[in-house]
Order: structure tokens, then C-alpha cells, then sequence
């Protein structure tokens, strides 16, 4: 197995009855890096996690992490990962402190390990203050702040967070992803899984996921360069009536609105796009200045989901 | 090391949670206090003012004297007047008395007739509580005369009907030790896995290094402490309250406890694992209750019970519980008398303890 890797993952699937919730996804995640997943509700990036932490059984597929093959040797990786679930998982009715004590006690840290990591943590994710509030009082932000807290405990090797920022507020969702850029200095890997457009590009690597496939995968930049299409920038006082005039043509694939703007993806074979463009708005009577523009992660996502997500 | 001190980390959780859960604190405390009062009244007060009927076939002197004797006891108000045993028997079968006396025509022979009861008591034997006045009526004296041989003897002789069994507060308190750790244990026990469950806290625990064993290990030592607390209590209440004699040792009692615990949170942790909610984990809880309280014994003579009952009464545990604690407390027996009931509670708490090991997967599906 080689050894770069934190996770390689090959054909793994995953069945619920008829409904294929994971489709034969293959995955390479590089050591001590930040790997998205981005999806939208629904298309298997908990599944996957999940599979990928010994929870779930898969289907189909093989699964390495950090070397050890799950699900057969999930017992030994506890000791080395840290999984966070998307719902708070941890006591509401124990204190801040005394959950933090529960999880290191699991997880085996002598009492002076003990002591000095709690310590550790509680001032690095600014605990100490509400050291002895029950946990189920904290706000969504500090309860995301004690799970992490929680889960590097015991400084895993691989730390595998399920939508670690959904109930959290854009400064909160900042300090987070500090905290998680300071971890992967210190070598650990870490995967996380979100459907923050703004998160996944902050990611070194980024899997996209849709309805349980794995439809593309790559440094965000390089996914952004390689886009399967040309991406237009069209400013406009009639965004809504350009919109259906652009979506008639053939060669247009996905028109997205922002505000006074529209983002439209065309063939990457069409020529002179701009102009073409230009003179439907023209013809139309709308008012409009059409540009290129390099592609947003948003646009990678629309082109890598078969453009089906493009509408709204 | 690593073994003992996941364990004790879920022991310190599972003793916080239940320090700020004040409900179930106070049931720990209160279901065994209320229990024990309320069923240990029930069955050993004095019962009073019970509505009875007469029949008075003699209708002398002395057997109206006899009758006024009766109902200054208090014990037995006569409602019904009527001229045969038969006719008292129907008032019966219709509720309308608990007792009746029939004094035979030839009473004032019968009284200086040390072989015979000069008057015979008839009891509902469906209610339990009755029963017990019969004893108080037994040996209440009558003074017809100067104090003769004739009264040393039983002035009444006692027919009991519907239920031939006549049993006594002293009989069912220490029984009462089995049916409230029974209740209390598995409801314990019986939610543990799938609070976890439903609050979310199980995705989480899952994927800790913590082993089945310790887990189950760990959520049961709390309450094995409360159980003990339990049977603490309830002896207090029984002994000063109700006057329960413990003929055995304090320690067989305890020890014997211990076991009858440990076996019955074992069987709440099994039904932990089938759960999958804490509404299931209590239906399930009550559906081996009732059984449990029916065919242990505790209720109903074991002995007279169909065979059938019987094989299903050996399988639950408080059945072994209530005849071994019946033994050390009111026999004096000892461990070495009462192996048989020690080894299937111990079979018991093995078998329970493997299944829900067995069957908690530190997996989702």
C-alpha cells in the first residue's frame, strides 16, 4: 500500500436496499493535507465517511487507512483516527470539562497525558471559560469547538469530520478552518465533508460528489482550469428575461443568476463565445455586457454534476 | 490497564448523568420506599370493618353473646343475617361480604367440646389480605363461663374458599426485595444502550477504542451499587416497620442480592441491545415483568402451579431470587443449602451479559 496516501479507497459501494447511496467511488487522500468532500444533501459523502471509519459496511469495494484495511481492522484504527459526526455527539448533560475527561479516559491517556492535553485544548479551541457549563448550553459554535476539542484528544493521525460546519456562523466557520490548517501542520490528514462552496475551495484536494458518484476530483485550481466548458460573465438589468433567452440556445448549458449577473457555461468548442452571446442578448433587445471569466468552484460543480444542478 | 480504565470512565459518566437525572434519582429512592409501604400495608395492617354475615343455627345465650363478642372486635361488621352456610357462601360469591360465621346448632356443646370448633369462620380467599383477619379471629377468646379447658382450644375453626393458600405479611416482604429490584434493574439497564442511541451519542462511542465488555461492564456496576441501596432500604423498612424477622445471615442476604442484581441488569442489557427505542426498551421491560411477578411464586404458590408455568417460572430469575431469599430470611439457610437457585442466577446473568455482548455492534448497520 502506499504510503502517501491516508485513505485509498477503490470501487467502494454502498447499497441500502435498491438505493445505491455510494456508486464504486475511488479515492486517493494525501497525507498531513485538507480533502473535501462537496456534495449537495444526499449524495453519500456521510456513507462514504462513514465506511471509511469501519461504521458501515461496504457493499462493494476495498478500503486502506493509514495502511490498515477496513472494515477488518477498524478496532485497531480507533486508537489512530477521530471521527466527528454531523449531529453533536457528545453529553449534553456532562460539563464541558467532564466530557473532555470521558473521551481521553476511552481513549486511554495516563492521567498526567491527560491533564496536560485537556489543558492543551481547552485554551487552543477557547474552552476554559465554560470549562464547567453543561454542554448541551453552549451555542452551535462552541459545541463544534469541544467536539474537535474531543476528537484531537488524542492527536489522531487522521481526523474525519462529517459536515464538522453546518450549524455554525461565518466567524465561527472561519476560526474552524484555522484550527484545522494548524493540524495539518502539525501532520495530521484530515478529511472533511461539506456543502459550503466557500469551504471546499479552502481545501487542498476536493472530491465532488453527486447521487453516490464521484464525478470529479482534484486540487480546486486545477479543477477550476479544467472545466468542461467556458464560463461567461453577463451583466444585465433583466437578468431573468436574459436567462430564458440564453437557456433556448443549444450550446448553452448552465445559466446560474447572481444578483445583476448571470454566470453561463457554454461548449468549450464553441467559438468566439463572447460575441455569440452578445448578439442573442442584442437580437433580444437586453441590455447586457457579456465577458469570460475564470470558472468558480460553483461552476466546477455545475459542469461536474452533468450541469443538472444548474437551475436557480 | 487500558481495561479497567475505559470502564471506570464509563462508570463516572453513567454516575454523573444519573446525579443530574432527578427523576430517575428519586425513583431509585422512591419506587422501593413506596413499594414496600404501600404493599407491605396492604397485606399486614389490621384489616377492619369488614362486612360480614351471621348465620345462627344455636340462637342461645351464649351464642348471641358470642356473636356481640365478634363485632367488638371491630374486625367484622355483620351486614348480612341469613338462615345456612350456603346462603352466606352465594353474599360471598357476589361480593357483598369478605366473611361470614356460622354457628352450628349444637354451639353451647360444642364449646365445652375440646375437639371440635365450636363455630366455623368462612372466608373469601380471593381477596389475600382477608386471610389474614382469619388468624387474628382465631385466636380471640371467649369467656362464656369461668375460664374452662374448653377455651384454650380453637373457639373457630377456619374454612378458607377460593384460595386454600393463607399467607402472611412475614412471607411476601422479603419476596418483595426480588419483585422491586426486578422492576427497578432492568428499567435501568433496559434503556442504557438506547439512550445512547437516541440522544446520538452512539455514533460517537462507536468509534472510541472502548470493547463491548467494558462497555456493558461499566453501565451495569453503577446500579449494582443502587440495587444494593435498594435492598438496603427496603430491609430497614421491613425490619423496623413490619417487624421481619431475618433468621439467616445479613451477609448470605446480601450476597444473594448481589447475584439477583447483577442478573437482572444483565437482562435489561440484552433488551438494550434489541430496542431500538427507550418506549421499546420499556415494553419489553413490563412484557418479562408480569410473568416474572405472576409465575415467580411471589404471587401464587410456586408448587401449585401447572407444570408448564412452572419450567416458564424457572426461567425467570426472580423466581430463584424470592426462594432463596425466602430461605435465608425466614429459614436461616444458608448459601450451601440454596446452591441450585445461586447457580441459575449466575447461569442467568452469564447468558444475559454474553447476549448483549454479543449482540452491540460497534457498527451503524
Amino acid at each position: 500500500m502506499n504510503n502517501d496516501y491516508a485513505i485509498v479507497a477503490s470501487n467502494l459501494t454502498r447499497r441500502f436496499g435498491k438505493i445505491v447511496a455510494v456508486d464504486q467511488v475511488c479515492l486517493e487522500i494525501p497525507r498531513a493535507k485538507i480533502y473535501g468532500f462537496l456534495g449537495p444533501n444526499g449524495s453519500g459523502k456521510s456513507t462514504t465517511i462513514r465506511m471509511l471509519c469501519g461504521l458501515l459496511m461496504p457493499s462493494e469495494g476495498e478500503v486502506s487507512v493509514l495502511g490498515l484495511s477496513v472494515p477488518r481492522d477498524a478496532e485497531k484504527l480507533r486508537q489512530r483516527i477521530g471521527y466527528m459526526t454531523q449531529k453533536f455527539s457528545l453529553y449534553e448533560d456532562l460539563s464541558v470539562l467532564e466530557n473532555l475527561e470521558f473521551i481521553a479516559r476511552i481513549f486511554g491517556l495516563n492521567q498526567h497525558r491527560r491533564r496536560m492535553r485537556i489543558e492543551e485544548n481547552l485554551v487552543k479551541y477557547g474552552l476554559t471559560e465554560f470549562a464547567i457549563q453543561r454542554a448541551g448550553t453552549l451555542s452551535g459554535g462552541q459545541k463544534q469547538r469541544l467536539a474537535l476539542a474531543a476528537v484531537t484528544l488524542h492527536e489522531p493521525e487522521l481526523l474525519l469530520l462529517d459536515e464538522p460546519t453546518s450549524a455554525v456562523d461565518p466567524q465561527s466557520r472561519r476560526n474552524f478552518w484555522d484550527a484545522l490548517f494548524e493540524l495539518t501542520d502539525q501532520g495530521t490528514t484530515i478529511l472533511v465533508s461539506t456543502h459550503f462552496m466557500d469551504e471546499a475551495e479552502r481545501c487542498h484536494e476536493l472530491a465532488i460528489l453527486d447521487k453516490g458518484v464521484l464525478v470529479a476530483s482534484g486540487i480546486p485550481r486545477d479543477l477550476s482550469s479544467n472545466i468542461d466548458a467556458i464560463v461567461l460573465d453577463i451583466e444585465t438589468q433583466q437578468p431573468r428575461r436574459s436567462r430564458t433567452t440564453l437557456e433556448q440556445a443549444g450550446f448553452v448549458k448552465a445559466v446560474t443568476q447572481l444578483g445583476n449577473r448571470l454566470h453561463a457555461m457554454v461548449d468549450r468548442g464553441l467559438e468566439e463565445p463572447v460575441s455569440r452571446l452578445q448578439g442573442m442578448l442584442d437580437d433580444a433587445g437586453l441590455v447586457a455586457q457579456v465577458q469570460t471569466t475564470p470558472a468558480s468552484l460553483e461552476d466546477v460543480f455545475v459542469a461536474a454534476t452533468g450541469f443538472s444542478n444548474g437551475a436557480g | 490497564m487500558m481495561f479497567v480504565q475505559r470502564i471506570f470512565a464509563i462508570i463516572i459518566k453513567e454516575i454523573r448523568q444519573l446525579g443530574r437525572d432527578r427523576l430517575t434519582f428519586g425513583m431509585i429512592i422512591g419506587i422501593p420506599l413506596m413499594q414496600i409501604i404501600l404493599f407491605g400495608y396492604a397485606i399486614n395492617m389490621d384489616v377492619r370493618h369488614l362486612n360480614g354475615g351471621i348465620v345462627d343455627l344455636a340462637d342461645t345465650y351464649s351464642s348471641r353473646k358470642f356473636t356481640a363478642a365478634i363485632q367488638a372486635t371491630q374486625v367484622i361488621d355483620f351486614v348480612v343475617t341469613s338462615d345456612s352456610a350456603e346462603g352466606l357462601i352465594d353474599r360471598m360469591r357476589q361480593g357483598d361480604i369478605k366473611v361470614g360465621v356460622v354457628i352450628p346448632a349444637d354451639f353451647d356443646r360444642r364449646l365445652v367440646d375440646s375437639s371440635r370448633a365450636a363455630a366455623q369462620l368462612l372466608i373469601d380467599g380471593s381477596d389475600t389480605s382477608i386471610a389474614n383477619i382469619a388468624a387474628q379471629l382465631r385466636d380471640m377468646r371467649f369467656d362464656i363461663r369461668s375460664v374452662t379447658s374448653a377455651q384454650k382450644v380453637s373457639l373457630l375453626e377456619v374454612r378458607n374458599y377460593f384460595n386454600p393458600e393463607r399467607r402472611s405479611a412475614v412471607q411476601i416482604v422479603p419476596a418483595l426485595i426480588g419483585v422491586i429490584l426486578n422492576l427497578t434493574m432492568v428499567l435501568f439497564t433496559s434503556v442504557a444502550v438506547v439512550r445512547e442511541r437516541e440522544r446520538g451519542n452512539l455514533e460517537m462511542l462507536i468509534t472510541t477504542p472502548i470493547r463491548n465488555i467494558e462497555l456493558m461492564i461499566g453501565k451495569i456496576t453503577p446500579y449494582v451499587v443502587i440495587g444494593l441501596i435498594q435492598v438496603s432500604i427496603i430491609l430497614a423498612v421491613g425490619i423496623l416497620l413490619f417487624n421481619i424477622p431475618i433468621v439467616g445471615s445479613m451477609l448470605d442476604l446480601y450476597a444473594g442480592s448481589l447475584i439477583f442484581i447483577a442478573a437482572t441488569l444483565s437482562l435489561g442489557l440484552a433488551i438494550s441491545t434489541w430496542a431500538k427505542t427507550q418506549f421499546q426498551a420499556m415494553q419489553l421491560t413490563f412484557f418479562t415483568y408480569l410473568p416474572s411477578i405472576l409465575l415467580s411464586g411471589f404471587m401464587f404458590p410456586y408448587d401449585g402451579m401447572p407444570q408448564f408455568a412452572q419450567w416458564l417460572g424457572k426461567l425467570l430469575p426472580l423466581t430463584h431470587f424470592v426462594e432463596m431469599i425466602r430461605g435465608i430470611v425466614l429459614r436461616g439457610a444458608t448459601f450451601s443449602d440454596l446452591w441450585s437457585s445461586t447457580l441459575a442466577l449466575l447461569v442467568f446473568f452469564v447468558v444475559m451479559m454474553s447476549i448483549a455482548v454479543l449482540r452491540f455492534r460497534k457498527r451503524l448497520d
